[in-house]
Parts: C-alpha cells; structure tokens; sequence
C-alpha cells in the first residue's frame, strides 16, 4: 500500500461502509423460481446447489452405513446377504467419497464465500460454475443408475483383477459416473485458482489473504493435477474391460499393482483435497470466536501449501504389503511421517491462536475443537499406520477403518459442519438454536467416539476390514460400533430438525453476529446479488485484526482515483472516515 | 512386560511380534500424552481466556520463531525415530533367514491350499514346525488376497501374476487363525485356515501320514469333516442355500443339468469327478471356479465325502 513518501501513489480517501441490517433485497430476494435457480450463474446459489446435493448425498450413505452397522451386529447374517452388504459398504464409501467428501468443502461452502472473502461479485467464470454443477450431477446420475441396474461390489477403489473381471454388477458404468465427475472437480479447481489471482479486491494482498481461501488455493492445485489422473485410469480400466486390452488383468498380460499406483496416485491426494479446506474453515472459526490474530499466518499458510505438495509423493503408503520393494516401503514411509509435520504445525497453531484470547464457546468452536481433538486422533493413528512394520500387522484391519473414519468424519465432516454452522447467518440471514445445535454436538461427538473407538482396538487384535462374517470374539466392539452408528444418525436428525426450522423460522441475523473481522461479514446478511452493493470494497485491515476495537475496524468504499469505477463523489460521513494509508 | 495398551493387541507367537509390538506401545504412549497433553490445553485456554465482555480487545501475537521451530523439530525427532524403527522391524520381518523351511501355498477364491516339501497337500490348514523359521512362497489362481495372520503380525498380499513371500517362526505349539485381508468377492469373509503349530517331531509325523489321525471315523463322519476343513462350505452349504455353488442338501441321486445343456444323475462318479477335474462338468447357473483336489484328497476320503453326501437328504 501507498505510503506518504511514494510518491507515484495517490492516497485513497474511503469511508467507512457499515453493511445494512435486514436488508429488503438479498440475493434469495432476487431471481426467484424454480428455472431462476436451475439456471443461476451466481456463486451463492450455486453453493446452495451443491450443498442441497451433498446433503441429500451424505444421507443415503449414511443410511447405507447405518444398514452395514445393524448387519455386522451378529457374527453371521443378521437380515441380508454377503453380496448385498458388500455392494453397500462399496456404495457408501464411493458415495462418501466422490460424491460428498470431495465436493463439500470447495464446492458447497468454497463457491458461497470465496468471492466474498476477496470481495468480488462473483468467480472468474460463472458460467463454468454452474457447468461444474451440472457435470456433477450428470456424475450422480450415471452412477445412481449404476447402483439400479445391478450393483457394483468391488468397494470404492475398484482395486483389479477383481473389478476387471471376477466382479459382476454394473462396473463399467459405475466407474463413468466417477469419471464424468472428476471434471466437475477439475473446473471448480481451475475458477478458484484463477478467481484468488484476479479478483482480490484492492488490498487484499496475499499476505492478507483470508486462510480458508488459502486451503481452497491449495486444494483447487491438487484437484487440478491429481483428477486427470483418476480419469486416465478409470478410461484404462474401462479399455480393458471393453477392448480386452491387458493393462491390469493378469490374465491377459497386465499388472494389478500398477492399478493401485494409478489409483493411489489419485486417492491419496485426494484426502487432501477433503481435508485441506477443511483446515481453512478451523482457522476461520478459531480466531472468529477466540477474537484473535492467527499465530502464525504463513506457518499455516504455507503448510496447507506443503501439505498439498508433499501429499502427492506419499501413495505408495497403501501399497506396504501389496509386494512393492523394500526400497519404495522406505522412501514412502519417510516422506508419510514427513507430510505430519507441517500438520502438527497447524494445531500448534491453532491451540496458541486461542492464548489470551476472548474465546466465545459458541457452537462452530465447539466443533472446531472437537475438530482439532478428533483429528489428532487421526493423525496419531496416521503415524501409527506410517511405521512399516506396524503397518504390516494393521493394513486392512478395522484400524486402518477407524484412522480413515477418524480424519475424514472426525476432522473433514466436523470441519464442514463447523463451516456450516458458522456461515449459516450469512448464507440463509438466520440464527438457528444454539441449545439444540449444542446437544446435536454432543451427541454426535460421543455417538462418533462410541462408533469409531472400539474398531481400532478390534483392527489391532486382527480382525479384517470388509468382512461379512466375523468371528465371535469381535462381537462386543462390533456392537459398540453399531450403538455409536445409531447415536450419529439421531444427532444428524437433531440437526436437520433445527436448520430446517431455522430456515423457516429462525431468529433474523446480524450482519456479523460473531464479531468478525473477516470481509464476508462486512456484507449483509444474507448478502445482496452482488455481494457488496455499492462497489468493490477496498481493504485497509486484514481478516485477522482483532487487536483494535470493532468500530476502529476499517472497511473502506473508495472515494475517488483508485480506479475502480467512475470519478464519483462520496461525502465523507461525519466519524470514523479515514485515509487508507497508515 | 504389562503394558497399557496391551488389550489393544492379540498374543505374540511369533519371533518377530514382540518387535512390532514395542513400537506399537511406543507411538500409542506419546501419542496418548501429546493428545491429552494438547488437549488440556486447548481446554484451560477456553476456560481462562473465556469472554467476559463484548469489547474485549486481544493483544497481537502474530508469531514466535522460537516456539515454532520447537514444535517443528521436536514432532520431527519424534518421527524419525518411528521411521527408523519401524523400517528395521520392517526389513527383520521380510528377509527370512536362508535356514527357512518353505511351504508352498495358493489362494483361490475363497479358500487356501498349502503345498509342502514331500508332496502332500492341505486345504485350509496351515501345518507349521515351533522354533523354526517357515517361509511362504504364495501366489493366486485368481484376484488378489493377503495372508493375515495376527498373532504373528505377519501380512502379505498374494497375487495372482508373481510370488510374494512371507516368513516367521512361531514360538510354540498350538492354533492361530489366518485371514485373507484384502478383499476378494463373495465368501472374503470366510476365507479363512487354521495354523496349525506342531513340535518338529509331530510335524514331521504329520507330514508322514498326514490325515491318517482319523481313521476310526465312519466314512459318513470323515467326510463331514473332511467337507468342512476343505473349504468346501465356503460355496456349498448343506442347508439347501444357493451360494457360489449348489448346495448339497438332497442333491445325491438327482439329475442335474450342465451348463452345455447336458444333464447327468449325481451318483458317485460324478462327485468324484467333480472333486478331481471340477470345471469339466458345471452345473448350469454357476461359474466355473472350483479348484480340483486330486492333490489334496486320497481315494478313502473322496469314498467318505460321497458317504457323507449320501446322508444330506431333504
């Protein structure tokens, strides 16, 4: 920014520019009906789109999950088949995995804030926007199809020569869905990127760059560089299944370990397309509801970055016992422990963010704390997994299924609902109940602890991932697992109950009901079409400034010479109107 | 030695588990004090810097090189050293000492079948010597699965277009179960053997006369046994349930259709084709995957499975 003594730099005279409160028009105002939103080309909506699809998304795999948990309550069949149970535990993991894990973050939550965090109207390219979303649901359909018309039990990584060949079901179409939807991933990725290189509003460095923006920046770079890859071996296995082509079917000349570098290649990646947003709604709400600065900006910044690199040289780690040699065990089992540091780094961060802070244990810090509790559970059992000749004992075993669910459910799903909870004001203009989105919490943080606890001791005494039939010694833990299922699934109706009736019913929010510092509080609530009414903000403090007061708090609207819109006037208010420059 | 987490992991038997179990305790103890350790924390900073006043004001702590090159270098230390550790326990548990007796083993969907040095062959059941190193030799007819066994923290996928190798050197007489691990269709759940750890003296008995142990069995109750060590219930059930192959439950004496359209009468013949060459004669509706015995059963237990085939009727 301009300083007194450049002097090739205007000064900028802006004033301060409170957003309204209950405002008359809203983006939910505007563009009403049915066709309206099917063919919106604005971020917010398409955010609403998204979020209403993997909602719906995360409820059938979760009843597929709940259907698994009641069947492994007894030892042997409970109420169906081997064959259904292994096309559900396919379904709900692939369900789980491409349909809402890997959009929920960026797609959903990513696509509503990013252009208010920058403080522009809207993404790069809208029009791709909503393009990515009906690539998704095309996804959705192929694969839906798919499950109805003869079922896919290979489980979600479709390791061969089992998919290629011994397997029935509807394989083929079932791996097009996923294919179709890579590019759904693909397009979001690239508009993200281009839309924090070229739409930050004036003075919005990347030093000031809100941090849930710089999650989304890194995952939108390994969603662009890791989904070819999925789709090339998707196409690969799909050529051999078609064409009898040998590629990874032994049987006519291919390697089934080479699918699972292809496809490792892609998934561990993957994991960090769900997780690292997911580290950016936690910085988020931590410093919101702790009214602080982030303790240490660029560590945290940085090591979303580190992650998303590193994150792509580690696959092999799923390949430990599949007969790689001893050399690439070694080399992949360093740099696995490797990509746990800069994660450690940003829960050191986190917990010194709250030091002296004013913490405000408000529902989304809840969650972020439980986030950061549950996912140090994960990342301890990751490191656990990461020791090679531990990992010879643990690899598949229920361990290995508690660690992923640990990380995924207890850090990526506690994340997201975090996020939810925490834009909800501002993407509905709504309060929902604080009480019962409390007991929601609570019950889904035992319900979680009671599901996923006892498979990691049941994993480390021997007992095998995706099994039908168990033997009898396992049956105490598998009951545990199956009560906690069920406490899960009456916190989500708990919390579908009150976001439902918030939506309807709910208090009217503030503008920024948690005291924000962050840009997309400065708009109202719920915003307008175009997010800041009267022009591109221009900012002075950074998201993170919570060490003045609220009404020292600068947001500016340009009054002249800054090059965004005409030369107009704008009479300084009689307050708190400032120069930009201190 | 009594350790915390010791319910967490099944007996060791063999030479190599107490290594994997050591490193196990060990990241599970620092792992437990980082996680309470931060968490308290977490939890006296929501506590003691709560809101008290809607206009507090927080000081600006933007970062502290020294605090953070600490908690970067000492998870660092701490995970070099699980590095190392568990890469030595790793190379000790996949190079077998040259002295190891090898057993040949095969992994078919869904059951497994073990080759030993003198021919004789058994399904299912996994005969080792205590005290010696055993090393396996395995491959796949079909997908790929993984020998899995817990109690001596041994693990290894087997494929079906090469050799993958697995070793240890159980520490006393007795049982443990084997699982296959990676997940391989229909009956995944039920593949599963015994091992079976026998002093050397008993092994080498068993290699000798192998099954003999049951010679005063009626014939009809050899071939229960025999039916249900053989894997064979994984597809055949005897309850009159369609798995991946026809159930036995009144099936001797009735005509059956082929899938080349042919029909035969399931007398003793065909049962004892089927046992030898499977995939020459398959049922219609069903694929043909069984593998054949003919190494694996002499003519005196094929005798008592159709004795015991004879007695399943409806």
């Amino acid at each position: 920014m301009a300083t007194s003594d450049s002097p090739n730099i205007k000064k900028l005279q802006v004033r301060r520019y409170p957003p309204e409160e209950n405002p008359k028009k809203t983006y939910l105002t505007e563009e009403r009906g049915l066709w309206a939103w099917m063919t919106t080309v604005d971020h917010k909506k398409i955010g609403w789109l998204y979020l209403s699809s993997i909602a719906f998304f995360f409820f059938v795999a979760g009843v597929l999950a709940l259907l698994l948990r009641t069947e492994l309550l007894t030892p042997s069949q409970s109420f169906i088949t081997a064959d259904t149970y292994n096309q559900l535990f396919t379904l709900h993991g692939a369900i789980m995995v491409f349909f809402f894990l890997v959009p929920s973050v960026p797609a959903a939550l990513g696509n509503f804030i990013l252009p208010l965090q920058l403080g522009c109207k809207d993404v790069a390219f809208p029009r791709v926007n909503l393009l990515s979303f009906y690539i998704y649901v095309a996804g959705a359909i192929i694969v839906l199809t798919a499950i109805f018309t003869g079922g896919v039990d290979t489980g979600w990584t479709f390791y061969t020569p089992y998919s290629s060949s011994a397997a029935g079901g509807n394989i083929m179409m079932m791996t097009f869905g996923v294919f179709v939807l890579g590019f759904s991933s693909i397009l979001t990725g690239l508009n993200f990127i281009v839309t924090i290189h070229r739409m930050r509003s004036p003075g919005l460095t990347w030093n000031k760059l809100p941090l849930f923006l710089w999650g989304l920046y890194a995952t939108s770079v390994i969603q662009i560089l890791a989904t070819p890859v999925l789709a090339i071996t998707l196409l690969l296995l799909t050529m051999e299944r078609l064409l009898g082509i040998g590629i990874f079917d032994p049987a006519i000349g291919g390697d089934p370990v080479l699918y699972q570098h292809f496809f490792w290649f892609y998934s561990h990646p993957a994991v960090y397309i769900m997780i690292v947003p997911g580290f950016g709604i936690i910085s988020e709400i931590i410093t919101t509801f702790s009214r602080k600065h982030i303790f240490g900006y660029w560590a945290i910044a940085l090591s979303s970055l580190a992650i998303a690199f590193i994150g792509f040289l580690v696959w092999g780690h799923h390949m430990f016992v599949a007969g790689q040699s001893s050399l690439a065990n070694m080399v992949f089992s360093f740099l696995t422990f490797l990509v746990g540091i800069p994660t450690g780094i940003k829960i050191f961060n986190w917990v010194a963010t709250m030091y002296k802070g004013s913490i405000d244990l408000k529902t989304p810090m809840l969650y972020a704390m439980s986030f950061l509790f549950l996912f140090m559970i994960g990342g301890f059992t990751g490191i656990m997994l990461g020791a090679l000749s531990v990992d010879i004992h643990l690899h598949d075993t229920y361990y290995v299924v508690a660690h992923f669910h640990y990380v995924m459910m207890g850090g990526m799903v506690f994340a997201f609902l975090g996020g939810l909870h925490y834009w909800w004001p501002k993407m509905t203009g709504k309060m929902y109940n604080e009480f019962w989105a409390k007991i929601s919490l609570l019950i889904l943080f035992i319900g979680f602890n009671l599901t996923f606890l006892p498979q990691f001791v049941m994993g480390s005494l021997g007992m095998p991932r995706r099994y039908f039939n168990y033997l009898e010694q396992f049956q105490g833990y598998h009951q545990l697992s199956t009560w906690g299922a069920y406490l899960l699934g009456v916190g989500f109706v708990i919390m579908a109950v009150y976001l439902f009736h918030s939506m309807r019913n709910g208090k009217q929010a503030k503008a920024n009901p948690w005291g924000s510092r962050s840009l997309e509080w400065q708009a109202s609530s719920p915003p307008p079409l175009h997010n800041f009414e009267h022009h591109t903000p221009v900012i002075i403090h950074g998201s993170y400034d919570y060490h003045k007061p609220m009404s020292e708090f600068q947001l500016g609207i340009p009054t002249s010479h800054n090059g965004h819109g005409e030369e107009e006037t704008v009479t300084p208010e009689p307050g708190p109107a400032e120069e930009a420059d201190k | 030695m009594n350790r915390l987490f010791d319910f967490m992991l099944p007996p060791e038997k063999s030479t190599t588990a107490g290594e994997v179990d050591a490193l196990f305790h060990f990241i599970t103890e620092v792992s437990l004090i980082l996680l309470l350790g931060i968490t308290a924390v977490m939890l006296y900073f929501a506590f003691k810097y709560r809101r008290k006043s809607e206009d507090e004001t927080t000081p600006l702590i933007t970062h502290n090189n020294t605090l953070e090159i600490t908690w970067s270098v000492i998870p660092l230390i701490l995970v070099l050293i699980v590095f190392s550790w568990g890469y030595q326990g790793y190379l000790a548990k996949t190079n077998p000492p040259d002295d190891a007796y090898e057993i040949r083993a095969v992994a078919t969907s869904w059951l497994w079948q073990f080759h030993y040095q003198n021919g004789h062959v058994s399904t299912n059941e996994l005969h080792v010597p205590a005290n010696r190193p055993v090393r396996i030799i395995m491959s796949s007819d079909d997908v790929i699965h993984s020998f899995y066994v817990p109690d001596y923290r041994v693990k290894m996928d087997v494929l079906p277009n090469r050799y993958t190798q697995v070793w240890f050197e159980a520490t006393e007489p007795g049982e443990s179960v084997l699982y296959c691990a990676e997940y391989c269709g229909t009956a995944h759940s039920d593949m599963l053997a015994d091992v079976i750890v026998h002093t050397q003296e008993d092994f080498e008995l068993w290699l000798e006369t192998g099954d003999a142990i049951d010679e005063d069995l009626s014939p009809a109750e050899l071939g229960e046994q025999l039916v249900q060590r053989q894997g064979c219930m994984a597809c055949h059930s005897t309850d009159g349930t369609v798995l991946q192959g026809p159930s036995f439950l009144g099936a001797f004496g009735r005509d059956r259709e082929l899938t080349d359209g042919t029909t035969v009468t399931i007398d003793e013949n065909y049962i004892r084709q089927s046992l030898l060459e499977p995939n020459t004669q398959v049922a219609a509706g069903f694929q043909p995957i069984m593998p054949s015995y003919a190494a694996s059963l002499n003519d005196r237990q094929i005798d008592a499975i159709i004795e015991y085939l004879k007695t399943l009727e409806e």
